[in-house]
């Protein structure tokens, strides 16, 4: 029983983990990219697109990444070479992907989509409890955990890593030491978009193998959401979106056995949740404001 | 900039042009509440506009508007059509009722007619289908089928028509297993098929081996499918997402009935009434019978045959949860009774929200 | 070659007046493309969508019906964000305030008179702005981040509209749909003219024209502006951060809770499960491409709720996809933005110098 659920959690919170670790590096750098509702459905549709006229779901997944690119690099060019205001263009990202997401995927609705194969990793599988729950799963999963891994290693085992979060805390400083903190940032967008993008294409490609409009009904934002929620850490990444997705598989749970408690508050929960966190969190500031990039949204022109 | 506006003032000239030309008949538009892709609900209505536009070709012109939500918007598209020259009007959801009777006070010329709603008026009629006539049918064959004896409902919203869909499950399901359970799941969202997905995986980790839904995507179904447990299409034939999960669908056909009303409208016979039909006129279809063993088959033929035959599924004795006696034994339920229901059935494993 | 940006020496008086000239102009090609690439005619595609709804007084009154809650809920966003106070939630905001305003009518629908109303939009602003300052104080006390936390409270507060809708405040004689009692009339907002304009739109022009004066004239108008543009500066002018966070997160949940208590009192007459498109994300575009500028702030209001009516229009007439009018409403605000940086900016063509690359940083 509790296996099964872990189980259920592990297919909710693939694609708030994929998406949130990417937007963790864009604001690590010191962009806000509110987009990522954008991003990602744009990688739903593309993916699910590709997948279904090429036959092969791995170029799916390759032409979502290629999607969310390219929509975070449009993001990229107005917030970082025309330095516009980052959260209005976030939000335009967003509804421009969800327009334009929805013309695309016209031609594909109602039409059954390809599944990613579970891979059974060998050896590991065979464990019980940890092999069925970890190691039986789509490939998207493994790359989720390996996404966490290299990211924080990267972060803060690497040179770039270095560069990256030096840009984000004092674009000044970083410019004055001669590196270049527009192509630092857009880099960085560039692979917050590619998860994004990755993160939809889990979603038309191996949670709810479909396609349909706003499918990803929301799921950016809670991504947006985690990344606060984890003051900028990796792992902690991965432990709010399992508690996110736990909370909304376990108040079903709590609905299947007839408690009666009303459906809306249970709804709720996972929102209340959150908030509750990032106040517990946030009201211990070491913690936070040594992990916040400090020129998070704040716009630079290199003066010459 | 100026070829935009010579654009704008041949563009003037041409629907001046086109608004002399009209040669169809009639015009009938239809407001959706979600996207006509959402291959559920909005789809199966403009599955019944397509419908409409085939079977009477030149002689009708149809337009229609998506995701109006329910709210400040939809008084504006219905008002919009009845200034566009729309002779016929069709509502498709339960919140445009306020709306729709609004907007007919001011254009008595027009027809409206709006569906699952119960305010009527000269020229506003409502239609609505016996979906639970397809729900009693399924839940026989839910317990026909289940091994566990538990089957598991992914409900949206608690509006009557859910709850006595969930009923006439219950009924169904009784009439072959006394003691088949059915765990309910509210969702709160008619369509986010991962949440309708993680539903259908809480419901089947929770024992149920049957999967219905009263959602509109086909995430449950493909669930079922993955996890070797089976289940039911909602609103359409959901057979190529599910080939090995899916015994049957409740499909909303909403042709027959578009078609017979822009007919009378073309007549001149057209008047408000209160339609609610169901598997005997052919508005609620059973999709093929398929992974199913014969003798299942030939019961749920059967009950089709049975309730075209008359027969109501919520005919007594029907006990209440709190156990009180809902209708003596061979007493049918009321239409009102039917379509205003807010309380669940005895055996349900689950507290109405009140 | 590279592209640099190069500050002005001063505001460009021209790029102010020709910037949203230009993104106009920008979308309205974007558009043109669109409707070809879709199959259909792009003239009439644009007359449809642009000029049509702007012909005919019917549609004109629609258009300001549909602009008065943006405005007035984008009113509310514009101090916030002037005074980096990031409020995500007004959508929230606007439903509490639209359940806190409609109490009154359908709980004690017997008390109706002259009251009624003038009640119900204090309660409805008091809502909205108690909606509004739960993540004011988050941010004040625990220094929590308002984006999400007002954020996630818009869900939280469609639930709870949710809830009472299909509970305790369902219409007893409504077949147990989801919805409330209708108003009576002493709850209903006055209509002006011949269609839906209700007294709600005279009520945004002035506030849009109070906020105009603060902003500009007063010394709260300076703290807003002082604190946004620099904090530090505005302490040393005795300023309080904290104060302001929670004056502009009230100020923007009462607007918005008016807003949303004027909707449900001028246009719906009872409460439904869902009450707004949308209308506190779509004010947050509106406050941007009004330059969180008030008078802007109409004008993109007007702009905005035109892109909605032309695109029911084109959809109607033409078949066009509904999707066309968040492409377009993208386009146009990307374009807006984009063009506004030449106000600042002035764009210059370099040839590569060096290469761009991360160069070597011996002393890290």
């Amino acid at each position: 029983m509790f296996e099964a659920v872990l189980l259920t959690v592990i297919t909710a919170a693939t694609p708030l983990l994929i998406a949130a670790v990417g937007e963790l590096v864009v604001e690590r750098s010191g962009v806000l990219n509110l987009g990522v509702e954008g991003m990602m459905i744009m990688g739903a549709v593309v993916g699910f697109a590709v997948a279904n006229q090429t036959g092969s779901g791995s170029l799916g997944v390759v032409a979502a990444i290629v999607a969310g690119m390219a929509m975070s690099a449009l993001f990229g060019f107005l917030v970082l070479i025309l330095v516009t205001n980052q959260v209005a263009s976030g939000l335009a990202l967003t509804i421009l992907g969800l327009g334009l997401s929805g013309m695309i995927g016209e031609a594909f609705i109602g039409v059954p989509g390809l599944r990613l194969p579970e891979l059974y990793i060998p050896v590991l599988s065979e464990i019980p409890f940890v092999g069925p729950v970890f190691f039986q799963q789509d490939a998207l999963v493994y790359v989720s955990f390996l996404l966490v891994g290299a990211v924080s290693y990267m972060l803060f085992k690497t040179r770039a890593g270095l560069i990256l979060r030096a840009v984000g805390d004092n674009h000044v400083s970083a410019h004055a030491l001669g590196y270049s903190v527009v192509r630092v940032r857009f880099m960085a967008t560039l692979f917050g978009g590619a998860c994004a993008g990755l993160a939809g294409a889990y979603m038309s490609l191996a949670y709810t193998p479909q396609w349909v409009e706003n499918m990803t009904a929301g799921r950016g934002w809670i991504a947006l959401a985690l990344v606060v929620f984890a003051s900028w850490l990796p792992f902690r990444v991965v432990a709010g979106a399992y508690l996110f997705g736990a909370v909304t598989v376990l108040t079903f749970h709590a609905q299947a056995q007839g408690l009666g408690i009303p459906s809306q508050f249970l709804s709720s929960l996972p929102y209340l949740a959150t908030i509750a966190v990032l106040v517990l969190i946030s009201a211990n500031r070491r913690l936070t404001l040594v992990n916040t990039p400090a020129c998070l949204g704040k716009p630079f022109v290199p003066d010459r | 900039m100026k070829s935009i506006l010579r654009g704008a003032v041949a563009a003037l000239a041409l629907t001046a042009a086109g608004s002399v030309a009209q040669a169809a008949d009639l015009k009938a538009c239809f407001v959706y509440v979600g996207p006509v892709g959402d291959f559920g609900w909005s789809y199966q209505h403009d599955q019944g506009r397509l419908a409409v536009e085939e079977h009477f070709g030149d002689r009708v012109e149809t337009a229609y508007l998506e995701s109006v939500p329910e709210g400040p918007d939809a008084e504006r598209a219905i008002e919009r059509f009845a200034r566009d020259g729309c002779g016929l009007i069709f509502t498709t959801s339960f919140g445009y009722m306020n709306p729709t009777i609004k907007v007919a006070k001011k254009f008595p010329d027009v027809k409206f007619e709006h569906a699952t709603g119960y305010k009527t008026a000269d020229n506003v009629a409502t239609y609505n289908s016996k979906f639970h006539e397809g729900r009693y049918i399924i839940g026989q064959i839910a317990a026909k089928q289940s091994k566990t004896g538990v089957a598991g409902y992914i409900a949206s919203f608690p509006i009557p028509e859910v709850v006595s869909g969930i009923n006439a499950f219950m009924l169904g399901a009784q009439s072959i297993n006394p003691d088949f359970k059915l765990k309910v799941v509210w969702v709160n969202t008619w369509f986010d098929p991962g949440k309708e997905a993680d539903a259908a995986k809480a419901l089947i980790d929770q024992g149920a081996d049957i999967i219905t839904q009263h959602t509109d995507s086909t995430a449950p179904l493909q669930v079922a499918q993955e996890r070797g447990v089976h289940g039911f299409g909602q609103a359409s034939d959901m057979i190529n997402f599910a080939k090995d999960a899916q015994y049957t669908a409740i499909i909303d056909d909403w042709a027959p009935y578009y078609i017979e009303r822009v007919q009378e409208v073309l007549d001149g016979k057209w008047h408000s009434h209160s339609a609610w039909d169901g598997i005997s006129e052919g508005h609620v279809v059973m999709a093929p019978y398929t992974n199913l063993p014969d003798d299942v088959v030939e019961m749920a033929k059967a009950t089709e045959a049975k309730i075209k035959g008359g027969w109501e599924p919520f005919t007594g004795p029907i006990t209440k949860q709190d156990g009180t006696e809902a209708a003596a034994d061979g007493v049918r339920l009321e239409d009102g009774a039917i379509l205003g229901m807010n309380w669940y059935v005895k055996g349900i494993d689950d507290k109405l929200p009140q | 070659m590279r592209i640099e940006l190069v500050k002005r020496k001063e505001h460009s008086g021209v790029m102010a007046l020709l910037s949203p000239v230009i993104a106009v102009g920008s979308t309205l090609i974007a558009a043109a493309l669109i409707f070809t690439l879709t199959g259909k005619d792009p003239a009439l595609g644009l007359y449809k969508f642009f000029i049509e709804p702007l012909t005919d007084t019917w549609s004109l009154q629609e258009i300001v019906v549909k602009a008065t809650p943006l405005v007035l809920i984008a009113c509310g966003l514009a101090v916030c964000y002037l005074s980096n106070n990031w409020n995500i939630g007004a959508e929230g905001q606007f439903v509490f305030g639209a359940i806190c305003g409609s109490f009154l009518p359908i709980l004690i629908p017997d008390f109706a008179n002259g009251a009624t109303l003038p009640l119900m939009l204090v309660f409805g602003a008091l809502g909205g702005a108690a909606w509004g300052l739960i993540p004011a104080l988050l941010k004040t006390r625990f220094n929590t981040n308002e984006i999400l936390t007002s954020l996630m409270l818009v869900y939280v507060a469609g639930l709870l509209l949710d809830y009472l809708v299909r509970g305790p405040w369902r219409d007893p004689g409504g077949y147990n749909f989801p919805e409330s009692l209708i108003f009576s009339d002493a709850a209903t907002l006055p209509v002006i003219g011949d269609g839906r304009m209700s007294i709600s739109a005279p009520i945004a022009v002035l506030v849009v024209i109070v906020l105009a004066v603060v902003l500009a004239k007063t010394l709260k108008g300076f703290e807003i502006r002082v604190m946004g543009e620099s904090p530090r500066a505005g302490s040393f002018a005795g300023f309080s951060s904290k104060r302001l966070t929670i004056f502009a997160f009230a100020l923007a949940g009462a607007l918005a809770g008016l807003a949303g208590t004027m909707e449900v009192s001028g246009s719906l007459n009872q409460l439904l499960p869902t009450i707004s498109p949308g209308y506190g994300f779509t004010a947050i575009i509106v406050a941007f491409l009004g330059r969180l500028n008030p008078i802007g702030i109409l004008i993109a209001g007007f702009v905005l709720a035109l892109s909605y009516i032309g695109g029911e229009a084109v959809q109607a007439s033409m078949g066009v996809s509904d999707k066309i009018t968040s492409v377009i409403q993208g386009l146009l605000l990307f374009f807006v933005l984009a063009c506004d940086t030449f106000i600042l900016y002035r764009l210059r063509f370099v040839k590569s110098r060096k290469s761009a690359g991360v160069p070597e940083a011996s002393h890290v």
